[in-house]
This record gives structure tokens, sequence and C-alpha cells, in this order.
């Protein structure tokens, strides 16, 4: 990939920020910071464990049970969050007809429906000790069930259509339509009347919670961040070398020279 | 610190398949994202060896 090396002071006055959107040239440039993702990702979510088990303090209410916190809240973030993401490259993919962003979109699902399964399932180990019920049809775990189904849907839509092409453009509109579902599980706790609690951070109002419970919750969700773009882009690189069939330019990778 | 025991810390004030469970299930989700894309990487590059014969 040396040909994209801006070589003399005009070239690099010249440099172009576009040309990551080439697959060819994104490929190294993801693998570069792949690396530094991962180890970022593991000491914050090592340090947010730390402080979520052995320095927060137990909580007045609910015991040392509520230290699901730590997990629960961050996952239920990223969960959104990385659904936004999708739903934005998917449009971009539209608007574009961007391969790269088709790829981005396809590589975040997973992450994403990861996030979800794992919101629920820590939600439902919550609510069996403080509510008594391991599920309850309300209004933030209804909706939040189906951002998973959504995020099952995108990628069966993708994996029904055998024209890549038409795959992509397809999934893309489910992804925006779904989107409208993420303020609906966001703003849930307020337009009704939910068993689940409402937000113990906002942007707007001082956080209902102890200091150092804040730190741990937002160190452990800067990890889970790192994390999803670490495995994003190890999952963007294959979703690349597969789609191009030739895969000659990374031959020399693995040692095999041009052929 | 607030644990003055092992088995204080292991018991968690009485949740601890609620919270041991919670946590396993997040790392063990990741471990098995990580190990998925690990294998399908493997993959990839088995096939573009394949091709390059």
């Amino acid at each position: 990939m040396k040909n994209i090396e801006p070589k003399t002071d005009i070239d690099r006055l010249k440099f172009n920020w576009l040309q990551y959107a080439s697959p060819k040239t994104f490929y190294p440039l993801a693998g570069k910071i792949i690396p530094w993702c991962a180890a970022g990702a593991a000491i914050l979510i090592a340090y947010g464990l730390y402080l979520g088990v052995f320095v927060a303090p137990t909580d007045f209410q609910q015991g040392e049970g509520y230290r699901i916190i730590f997990v629960h809240v961050p996952a239920a973030w990223f969960s959104m969050f990385l659904y936004l993401l999708m739903a934005l490259y998917a449009g971009l993919g539209l608007v574009l007809n961007a391969r790269l962003s088709y790829m981005m979109a396809t590589a975040i699902a997973p992450t994403g429906a990861m996030f979800t399964l794992v919101a629920l399932v820590t939600g439902s180990l919550w609510g069996k000790p403080m509510w008594g019920a391991w599920w309850v049809w309300d209004a933030r775990l209804t909706s939040e069930l189906i951002l998973l189904f959504l995020y099952i849907g995108y990628f069966s839509l993708q994996a029904a259509i055998d024209d890549k092409n038409r795959a992509d453009k397809a999934s893309a509109v489910l992804a925006l339509v779904g989107a409208i579902n993420v303020p609906i599980i966001y703003f849930s706790v307020k337009w009704w009347n939910t068993l689940h609690q409402g937000a113990s951070v906002s942007l707007t109002q001082a956080p209902a919670m102890a200091a150092v419970m804040l730190k741990g919750m937002l160190v452990m969700a800067i990890g889970f961040w790192l994390y999803s773009i670490a495995v994003v882009l190890i999952r963007v690189r294959a979703e690349i070398l597969e789609r191009d069939s030739k895969a000659a330019m990374f031959r020399q990778d693995l040692g095999l020279g041009k052929s | 610190m607030q644990w003055h025991s092992i088995s204080e810390f292991l018991a968690m004030g009485g949740y601890a398949f609620y919270v041991w469970g919670s946590f396993g299930v997040t790392f063990g989700c990741m471990a098995v994202e990580l190990l998925s894309l690990k294998s399908r990487n493997k993959r990839i590059a088995q096939a573009i060896k394949q091709e390059a014969i």
C-alpha cells in the first residue's frame, strides 16, 4: 500500500482523507488501529471491573445486587448507540453508494446484537432478585427486545438475498426504518410508567449515584466502546477479504507474493 | 476495599448467582464473538492460500 503515502510537499498538501473510503486503502489503516483499541479495551474493562467489584460501595437499597449495573448499563448504551451507527453507515451507503459504508454497517450489526442480548440477559438477572420476575412486558424491556429482533432481521435479510448489492440496499432500508425504535427505548422510562427505573445518568441532571459508581460505569463504557471499535474493524477487514474475490493485494500479507 | 474475606466477596451479599452470572454472560459473549471472528479469519486465510496455489 506504499502508493498511498504522500511523497512530496505538494502531495502532502493534497493529502485526501476521502481515499480511506476505498476498502483497499482502509484495510491497512484499520489493521493499524485495531491493536491500540484492543489494548485500551482490555485495560479499561479490567479497571472498570476492579472499580465495580472492589472499590464501589454497597448500595443502601439493593445491597451488592446493584453491581450488575457495571455491565448492564454500558451494554444497553452500546446496544442502542451501535444500532444508530449501523443505520448511519447504511444510510451513507444508500446516499453515496459506497461499498465500504455497507460493509461497516454489516460489520457493526453482530456486535450491536451481542450487546443487546447482554443487556437483556443481565437485565433479567437483575430483575429476578429485585422485582421477583425474570421478565415483565414493560415498555423499556419490550422495546429493547424489539431492538434484538431488528438486528436479527437485518442480518437475516442480508443472508436471504444472494445479490450482495441488493442485499446491502434492502437491509439498509430496514436499518433506517428500525432506527425509530432507539429513541423509543431511550425515552420509554419517561413516556410510560415502567417497572424499569429511570435513567441514572443524564446529560441535563446531576447523576443520581455515588461518584465512584459513576466512574466505574463510565470507565467500563469507554472500554466497551474501544472493544466495539476493535471488533468491528476486525470484522470489516474479514468482510473486505471475503467480498474481494481476487484478494490479490492481500497475498503479500500472507507471504505468498504477487501472482 | 469493600470486602473482609474471600468468601464474603464471592457471596456478593447473597446475590452471587445474579452478579457473577451477569459478569459471566457479558464477558462470555465477548469471548464467543472474538473466537468466532478468529475462526472466520482462519477460514479466509485458508481460502486465499488455496486460491494462490
